[in-house]
């Protein structure tokens, strides 16, 4: 299908976005990559009044490294984060999944922030977040606000961006490029979005015990969700024998919904894979 | 009525100066107001790359931009793809090894593969089918599809 109409606004600057969501009435919809978006509008799923297109919006581009992390521009796409060595770096959970996030055409268009306003439940870029402990920067005409991953994703497409709020920036904590990673999912075809998918840090060197362990999962639930259970279960424990067979019989505690692909219980058995295979690679 | 834009942007060499609804996806526009209809409309969500054309250098699907995004962009659809050089050699190796046979995937499978072929891509099957997942083919179950991307990697197709 083809979207339904809207009015569409290209502002030049950032102080020109924020106008434009304070002022205006309506369901306005900011347009970053467009990748999951504009699929949504094609079904009709989504029919925003306006798209606010930020592709001019220079402010929302670039990562830059601080002794506090990285923070990465919302307007950053993909392929721009498979390339920048600040972000394989800072934050190899992402290097590491990056090449299972949808396909190439996609990843030359999708956008970080994008894929974070939208909160897609089968999108890896939340479960990634959550698991480094990464924040999320909303700007506003009222001034700045910084979320913890933890408190931003909070049901089906829903998040604690207001609607005069942009995302500007995802910010990744510096021991991010320090601790251990692991990330696996299982999806039909390549590239796809998976079925169900885990995104895990760990402090710790290799083959020691996990130590604070953060571990998330996607394509569960309504959205991506902490699997505190597992985590408790390997913490400061080797990710073997009866610790891990602990933590994969938590997951049952998770909300889990069935989808087209598989109902909860095949789902609940996917997420004790993917654990397993995530951690068998740390 | 519908909003409209004006845009200009340079398509397959040519510049290009059209008003355009704002809700029109890129792919429609070239195939339905230019009339170059060698990228194919599919699933228009993104998933079966039957859309796939060159944005400014790099792949992007038709049907998940609009053409309004495109103003000021340089975009090479399959109907401006070279004769020679690479594009020309995989044109050649995707007929030497009947990589195509209803052909509706072939404009977007070019696409893909010629970023591939062009980034430094290896002759490498798994690697090459990896970059290949978004295109959909119902015809050949790609065995044939990734022979041709090989021999031009590794020199055997000449345009």
């Amino acid at each position: 299908m083809k979207a339904a109409d809207f009015a569409y606004r290209r502002p030049a600057d950032l102080a020109g976005a924020l106008a434009i969501l304070s002022a205006e009435e309506g369901d306005i919809a900011p347009l970053a990559g467009g990748q999951s978006l504009m699929p949504m509008m094609n079904f009709r799923i989504a029919q925003p009044t306006m798209l606010l297109d930020l592709a001019d919006v220079a402010e929302l581009r670039g990562v830059t490294a601080g002794p506090d992390g990285l923070r990465i521009g919302a307007m950053t796409r993909y392929v721009q984060l498979a390339a920048d060595p600040l972000v394989t770096q800072g934050a190899p959970l992402i290097g590491l999944a990056l090449p299972h996030i949808a396909h190439a055409a996609i990843r030359n268009r999708g956008t970080i922030g994008g894929s974070v306003a939208l909160a897609d439940p089968a999108a890896e870029m939340p479960a990634l977040l959550l698991a480094m402990a990464a924040r999320i920067e909303l700007v506003s005409l009222s001034g700045r606000r910084v979320v913890a991953a933890d408190d931003f994703f909070l049901g089906l497409y829903e998040t604690a961006r207001a609607p005069d709020e942009l995302v500007a920036a995802i910010h990744i904590p510096a021991d991010a490029s320090r601790r251990r990673v692991g990330f696996y999912e299982l999806a039909r075809r390549h590239g796809d979005y998976a079925m169900a998918g885990v995104a895990l840090t760990a402090g710790g060197a290799t083959g020691q015990p996990l130590a604070s362990p953060r571990i998330a999962f996607f394509g569960l639930s309504d959205r991506a969700v902490r699997a505190t259970g597992a985590e408790a279960a390997l913490k400061d424990a080797q990710p073997a024998g009866d610790t891990l067979g602990a933590a994969v019989d938590s997951l049952s505690a998770l909300p889990i919904n069935g989808d087209l692909h598989a109902p909860p219980d095949v789902k609940l058995k996917l997420a004790g894979v993917v654990l397993r295979r995530a951690l068998a690679g740390m | 009525m519908p909003e409209t834009r004006d845009i200009t942007l340079t398509v397959n060499g040519e510049t290009v100066t059209a008003t355009v609804p704002v809700r029109l996806n890129l792919v429609d526009f070239l195939r339905n107001s230019l009339g170059l209809t060698g990228s194919h409309v599919g699933c228009e969500h993104g998933v079966c790359g039957a859309c796939t054309l060159d944005v400014d250098g790099a792949t992007t699907r038709g049907c998940l931009m609009l053409a309004v995004q495109a103003d000021g962009c340089t975009i090479t659809t399959v109907e401006g793809l070279p004769a020679h050089g690479m594009a020309g050699a995989l044109r050649a190796a995707f007929t030497e090894r009947n990589a195509l046979q209803c052909g509706f995937c072939t404009p977007g499978m070019l696409a893909s593969a010629l970023e591939y072929i062009g980034a430094g891509g290896a002759a490498d099957r798994t690697a090459i089918r990896e970059h290949l997942s978004g295109n959909y083919c119902r015809c050949t179950g790609y065995q044939s599809i990734v022979d041709a991307v090989c021999d031009v990697i590794e020199g055997r197709a000449r345009a």
